[in-house]
This record gives C-alpha cells, structure tokens and sequence, in this order.
C-alpha cells in the first residue's frame, strides 16, 4: 500500500510538472511583472510619501495645518456626504428595478447607467457649465435670483455625482440578479410587506456590495479632478476641493506642501483598497457559505 | 380549505403556458401536478400561491375569490431550491414568517420561540435550530423549507419540485415522512412535481398535465389502471406501442388480434394499441390468435425483474417485456430464439390523437 | 410600463423604475443633451472649421496615438501581470494584486505630480532614464506612461478573472491529447483569453482618452506637442470660447459613445461560450 502511495504522489509531481512552466520561465515571468508594476505602480506610490517628507516632518505637518488645506478638506468632505448618498439611493432603486425585473429596454437603461464612466471627466465638468454657467441654458435666470452653482460648491458636487453616478449600481445590479428572486418570493409568500421583504431578506445579501460600491464611489469622488477643476473656479479656500489644492501648490512650486496634500489622498487610496480587498474576502466566504 | 381553480391562462409573450385550466383539489387533500418540463405545472402552483398572476380566469379558496396579494393569502410555499434566507439560521428561518406579522397580531417572542420548538420536533431537527443553512444537508434544508412554511398557519400548502434537488435515497425517505406529515396535520397540499413514482406513492390524487392542459385527474390507481389519452398512457411507465387497425370491435394490430367492445361502432379506422411491458407475457407455445412471435434481442436483468428486448418476427417493430426471475429462470431464454408473445392487457386508442 | 415576466409579485417595480429614469435623466441625459444642443447652435462649417484647425488636429493625433500606445502596452504587461497573478504563488502575491487597483483608487491628481516628479530628469526613474537619451517627463512619452498609468487595471481586471475559471480539465485535456506546454498555451489558453484581452485593450484606450488629471502634469502642454485634447476642451473654456469648446467635447464624446458600444459588442463576445 505505501508503495502505492508513493509510486500515485511521484507520477502526478511529474504531471504537474508537464502542465506548468519550467521553473526559471515562471521566475522570469513573475520579476518582469514584478518590476513592471514596480516602475509604473510601486515607485510612484512610494515618492508620494518621501517627497512629501523630503523637507522633514515639520514642513510636512506645517503644510497640513495651512488654512486653504483645511477648507479645501472640509469642501471635500461635503461633497462627499453629499455625493455618495445620493449614488446609492440611486444605485439601490436601479438595481431593484433592474436585477428584479424583466421590462423592455433594460438594457438600453443598463448601457446609460455606465455612460458617465465613459466620459471624459472635462466633458462631465463642460456640460454643467453649459447647463448652469452664465452663457448657458438657465444661466442667466441663475443670476437673476442670486444662485451660483457653477463656480461654487454645488456645481462641484453636481459634477462629483456626475463622475461616480454608475459605482453602486454597477455593482449592485448583478450581485442582485445572481441572487434571483426566489429569496424575496418566500419572504413574501409567509407574509412579510415590501419594505420588510428588502431589508430583512434583500439587504443582508447585498450588504457587502452595497460597502465595495460605497468605497469606490466615495474614493472618486473625494479625488476627482477634471470634472470638478471645470466646475471650481480655483478659488483659493473657498471651491478648492484637495485635489485642486494639490495642483494649485505644485504649480506654485510648493512641491514638499504639494506632496503633502498628496499624501492625504493617498492614504485615502490604501486605506480604499485595503477595504475593498476585506470586502472581496468577505464576499467570497458568503459565496462559499451559500 | 378546498382550492378552486376556474378557466385559467397564462401567457408568457409567444409561449402558451396554461390553456383554460380548470380543477378542485378538495380540503385536506394531497395533490400532485404531475408533468414533463414545461408543461405548465410550475405556472399553475405559482398562480395558486399568487406569485404570478393569471391573465385570465381566478382562483378560489373555499369557494372565495383568495387574497389578490401574495402577503394577505396565507399559502404555504415550498420552493424547489428551498430559497432558505442564507444570512438566518433555522430557527430566525422558521420564525421569519411570525416575526413579520403587523404589531397587533404579532405573537410574542415566547410563544414564537415555542411554536418554532415545536416546529423543530415535529420535522425530527431540535438540535440544529443554530445552524445556517449552508451547514445542512439537502434533506434537512428541505425539511426546513417546509417547518418555515408550515409556522404560519397556512390555509394551503404548496411544493415545487419538493424532492427534485434530493439523492434517490433521501428522496423516498422524505416523500414517505411528507405523506405521514400530511396524514397528521391533513392541511390542503398541492405539490408539483415530473416523478410519476413519486406522485403516485404520495398523491390522494394526481393531475397529469401536458402542453398547458389537464390530460386527466383521478386517484393514483385510476391515472395508471385507466388513463384517459395516450399522452397519460405514455407518461406513466414503461410502453409498448402496436399500430394497426380497429373495425366493429375488432381489432388486428400487427400480427395479434384483440376485441375491443368499447369501439364497436367504429369502421375500420387505424388505432394503436398500448401495452406495458409487464403485461407482455412470453411462452413456448401459442395459446391463440392474441399471440405472436417475436425473436429476442437481449436480456438484462435488473434487480428483481428481468427485461426482454424483443422484435416482432412479422414487422419487425421493437418491444419490451419485464418478466419476473423466476419466470425468465423456467424460460431459459436465449438471444435470437423465437418466441411466442401475449398481451395480457391492451389499451386501445382510435387514432385521431398524436402524442 | 409594466415589467413584461419574471416577477410581478415583488413591490415596488413603478417606484424604483421611475426614480432611476428620473434621476439619471436630471444627472445624465439632460446635462449631455445640453451639449449637443450647444453644438447645434454653431453652423456645419464653423463646426468642421473648429474641429480640424491644426491646433485640434494636433490635439487628436496625440491623444489617440498616445492612447493606443498605452493601450498596447497594456495589454501585453495586463496579462502577464494576469497570468502570473492567476497561475504563479509568490510571497506577496496578495498584496500585489490589491495594489493592482491602485490607479483605480489613487486620485489622478497625485498620480499626475508623482510620476511628473518620479520620471523627471533628476527623479528617481527619471535620472537612469536621462543617460540613455530617454526623455519622459514633458514629453509624449510622459503622455503615455500615464496614460499606461491609469489603464493597467483595466486590462488585468478583465482578463484575470477569464483564467481563473479556465478550467484545469482543458490543459490536461490538451496535455493528454499530445500537446507540449508551449502549444497548450498557444493553441488553447491564448484564444480563450483574447477576448478578455481585447476588450482590456478598449477599456484601457477609451479611459486614456478622456484622462485629464494624472496627465496634464508631465505632458508639459505645448501646443501642437505635447496638447492633449481635454486639455484643449478647458483652455477654450478659459478664453470663454464656448462653441470651439463644446464642438471638440462633441466629437470626443461621440468617439467615447463609439467605444462603448463597441465595449459592449466585446463584452457580448468574451462571453459568447459561457452559457
């Protein structure tokens, strides 16, 4: 019997051997992947942080305390709050309809829901202003009663929706669909009403998408840059969100304060990804577990 | 509480899937749908459940048009993939259906948590109530299923496809626990399924649909003794099928004869006559005109019976007969013999219906 | 409207319905018919006259060329950072393939000062670069590597998960049938990628176009050299020039549609074989 074992774990070593690579093929192919993603990913990411700390510690924080910074955050921040909610009601209400539904022209509707993601973010920030600013379509009735929207806040968050309108939704629309129907029906069938039926039986299942959307949504939308740059006006301490801070100190060639802002978004963007990889981890145990 | 269902259609864009379907399953009764895929079944038991709504026609609960509203009709349904909610254990499962009851009727979390003990005992699973679904075999997710159905009190009970998703061997153990459940609790039953031993072991009575359309209703021995077309005939095991031709009672069909007092009125029309293959007798020597020869292809024994594949000698039209070991032991038949074959029961159909 | 099968039990159809086609119409639709109908208010000729002046001429020859640079790129480095995501264990695998979306995540603003400042010529890459006669920063070059920048994860996302669910049978299946390794990877792996492949190749393209942030910073923005058409789309805004700025976003936008919905004629395909 050992003889047997022994002989069977020898002959599928050498099988798994015929269906790879030879080792030093699969050490070549990892270090150039590796040093690939090192020029283009690693190195940058990691001159974020040591240009920002070129200078010391001290011009790091000083740079983080300046007024314009905080206002900037604080906009940012707004924008955020307001953004991010609005995305995923939105995104909860179109995968509703579209995950649970069959109607004619779902797919048209699926295609326009994606349709921000392939424009041009300076595009995104052009058609408000063609919509709100003083040569566009209600512009000057905007003036008349004393509303700004471009060149001020709301036409950021406006753009800033604009930009991150698919996140949730994409990614609603089909963890909802795979799920089917069959969940909602049995809820249904043993008495429970509409909005029991969602967030007793629909929300659970969803829960972890509806966190990945809500991250990657608010990711973008607290780092866009072209959309809102049209939109801004570059109002120092007044419709500066952090990215543009970021551009207005390194054009000024405040580099070490420019990198410093930088920094913030940065960590902003792991932080971003070490949830939403826990996020992947946790949905693939719920997968598993079903 | 009787279940009526009066003139119903269902149309899904170009595809007929219920035709006018009209049918009483009395109170306290067990009642199977019975169907090849596509048929309609699933159709009408959602319609019932009031998942789908029918575009015509209604349906009745004691003789009362039921709740438009799938909440408000209190059916107990038993999905064919149990649709258990995958984030509750078995007992939040079990209590869903209690907890989501408007304030006033909601009972109290005492009495909920006794109803779903109870629940628990009455499906042989006490002692899994933590557990999630995931962690449960096939069998106890659909015991499960049916307890969750069960806590509401539902006027009717409804099961798609019950044991569909289940190995063979589980299958007939919770078809015969389903039976002696439904024996206890007798709540009206109806349950969907395309195993025709299955409807046949557990049914008071079975509904064998085809194509949108009831093909016959009656008790399990009157779907198999009598079936009504030969759709039924067909469905319900194993068939073998002579064509030939009926006049004045009379009937040849190919090279046997048979009298068929029922079509005495008939004037030499073609007619296929319906044999199942245990009721092909084989012997040495012809009794009389009702045999035929027939040469043997092959024999395969399976289990307790032995099965005979068989060519008529005149028309060379493929047979089979399921004779009993012993029977095939006192034969001692062997491969291209020639044989003599009789019919001991023929179900003879006027041929103006196609299968 | 009335949804036409599937479930009519469910609650709340007309409602989610009707705030998703309202919502997406105030946000989107109304919004990006405003441009089109800017557009129309210029005459055919002014239109044709705006969008082929050399400066814009200039602006598309780059922006694309620099996209389909990057694009290809892409998707040659994609999917061996796929392959070896997929197919290879190495200590901090895991780690790489999160970082992997880093361009999805980082704001394109850092990205652009990081890799002006990292490919400069006295940056860290950029001072190996110098020596060799290699100029990125402030190049079309620099344009290209942001533009490889921000498309990479496009390409590895969408192939990735097509060779995660190759099924091992088929290779041993090839094996078994006489194949080598190298016609197994030819013959029968590369086909049933390539369509995940050129799909990334189009999503990457596509979102190199429009990119603005990560590239203004290290394109060094010379007229007719180093311009990038987004770019052009806000000087104009900047000298008030509405109408040549709206007509260059209305072909862009209409190469973006283009795109999308040849992405999604791709998408169709690269599933074309699972059921």
């Amino acid at each position: 019997m050992a003889n047997i074992t022994t002989l069977h774990n020898k002959s599928t070593d050498q099988a798994r051997r015929q269906l790879s690579e030879p080792f030093w093929v699969r050490w070549l192919l990892i270090s150039s992947a590796l040093l690939f993603l090192s020029l283009f990913l690693f190195v940058p990411l990691a001159s974020v942080f040591s240009e920002a700390l070129a200078k010391g510690v001290e011009t790091y924080l000083a740079a983080l305390q300046e007024a314009d910074t905080w206002s900037a955050i604080k906009l940012t921040l707004l924008v955020a709050v307001i953004s991010v909610p609005l995305n995923l009601f939105f995104g909860l209400a179109a995968s509703w309809a579209i995950a649970k539904f069959e109607f004619r022209g779902k797919s048209l509707l699926i295609t326009l829901i994606d349709l921000p993601f392939s424009v041009s973010p300076v595009i995104s920030g052009l058609i408000y202003v063609l919509m709100f600013g003083l040569q566009g379509w209600i512009g000057p009735w905007l003036q008349d009663h004393d509303i700004k929207i471009i060149f001020a806040a709301p036409g950021i968050i406006l753009a800033t929706i604009f930009v991150t309108f698919p996140f949730v939704a994409r990614e609603l629309i089909p963890l909802m669909e795979s799920q089917g129907c069959e969940e909602e029906e049995a809820a249904l069938t043993l008495g429970a009403s509409g909005l029991q039926t969602f967030f007793r039986v629909t929300f659970p299942n969803i829960k972890w998408g509806i966190l990945y959307g809500v991250i990657l949504c608010n990711a973008r939308a607290m780092g866009e840059f072209g959309a809102v740059s049209v939109v801004s006006g570059h109002i120092r301490g007044m419709t500066n969100t952090v990215p543009l801070q970021v551009e207005i100190l390194y054009n000024e060639y405040n580099y070490a304060a420019a990198f410093a802002v930088a920094t913030l978004l940065a960590l902003l963007a792991l932080v971003t990804l070490v949830i939403k990889s826990w996020v992947e981890f946790r949905m693939k145990q719920q997968e598993i577990r079903s | 509480m009787s279940i009526d269902v009066r003139g119903v259609s269902k149309q899904f864009g170009q595809f007929t899937a219920l035709q006018d379907i009209s049918l009483t399953v009395p109170s306290g009764e067990l009642v199977a749908l019975l169907g090849p895929s596509g048929c309609g079944k699933t159709t009408l038991l959602r319609i019932i459940a009031g998942l789908e709504s029918p575009d015509s026609g209604e349906i009745l609960f004691n003789g009362q048009n039921a709740r438009q509203n799938v909440q408000e009709r209190q059916v107990g349904f038993v999905f064919q993939h149990y649709a258990l909610f995958r984030h509750m254990t078995v007992f939040d499962n079990i209590a869903f259906g209690l907890t989501v009851k408007p304030r006033s009727s909601r009972p109290s979390k005492e009495k909920i948590r006794s109803r779903v003990r109870e629940l628990l005992s009455l499906i042989q699973l006490e002692n899994i109530a933590d557990r999630y679904p995931s962690q449960l075999s096939g069998g106890q997710r659909q015991r499960v299923a049916l307890a969750r159905a069960l806590a509401v009190e539902p006027q009717v009970l409804l099961l798609d496809e019950p044991f569909g998703a289940l190995d063979a061997q589980v299958r007939i153990e919770l078809r015969r626990w389903l039976r002696r459940l439904h024996d206890e609790i007798h709540v009206t039953s109806v349950f969907v399924t395309h195993d025709q031993e299955e409807a046949l072991e557990v049914a008071d009575r079975i509904v064998v649909m085809n194509k949108g359309k009831i093909e016959q209703q009656g008790t399990p021995d009157e779907v198999y003794e009598r079936p009504a077309t030969p759709f039924v005939f067909n469905f319900l095991g194993n068939v073998n099928l002579f064509h030939g031709r009926v006049h004045q009672g009379q009937a040849s069909l190919g090279g046997f004869a048979v009298s068929s007092p029922d079509h005495a009125e008939t004037n030499d029309s073609p007619a296929v006559g319906y044999v199942r293959s245990h009721d092909i007798e084989l012997e040495r020597t012809a009794a009389d005109d009702t045999s035929f020869t027939v040469t043997v292809r092959s024999i395969h024994p399976v289990g307790p019976v032995v099965r005979i594949a068989l060519v008529t000698t005149t028309e060379g039209t493929s047979l089979e007969a399921e004779i009993s070991r012993d029977l095939a032991d006192r034969l001692q038949l062997k491969i291209d013999e020639t044989v003599y074959a009789r019919p001991r029961r023929v179900h003879l159909f006027v041929e103006d219906y196609q299968i | 409207m009335k949804p036409t099968r599937k479930n009519n039990v469910l609650p709340g159809f007309g409602l989610t319905l009707g705030y998703t086609i309202f919502y997406l119409s105030i946000i989107v639709l109304i919004p990006l018919t405003a441009l089109l109908f800017k557009t129309a208010t210029l005459t055919w000729a002014d239109f044709v006259a705006t969008v082929t002046s050399p400066r814009v001429t200039a602006s598309f020859r780059l922006t694309f060329g620099a996209a389909i640079g990057a694009a290809f790129v892409n998707a040659f480095w994609g999917t061996l950072v796929a392959w070896v995501l997929v197919r290879y264990r190495f200590p901090g695998r895991k780690l790489v393939d999160s970082l992997v979306d880093l361009p999805f995540a980082l704001p394109t603003a850092v990205a652009g000062i990081t890799l002006a400042t990292v490919y400069s010529a006295n940056g860290w890459l950029g001072k190996y670069l110098e020596p060799l006669g290699v100029k990125v920063a402030f190049t079309p070059l620099g344009i290209m590597v942001a533009m490889v920048f921000i498309g990479l994860p496009f390409v590895v996302r969408t192939v990735q998960p097509v060779l995660e669910e190759l099924e091992p049978e088929i290779e041993e299946a090839a094996a078994c049938l006489g194949a080598n390794r190298w016609q197994t990877i030819a013959r029968i792996l590369l086909p049933a990628v390539t369509p995940a492949i050129i799909t990334g190749f189009a999503l990457a393209f596509a979102r190199g176009v429009g990119e603005y942030g990560s590239i203004i910073f290290i394109a060094g923005n010379m007229p007719m050299k180093s311009e990038i058409t987004p770019l052009l789309i806000i000087t104009k805004l900047e000298q008030y020039d509405y109408a040549g700025a709206t007509a260059i976003a209305t072909v862009m936008l209409a190469i973006s549609f283009l795109m999308l919905l040849v992405i999604n004629l791709l998408q169709k395909w690269t599933r074309r074989y699972t059921a």
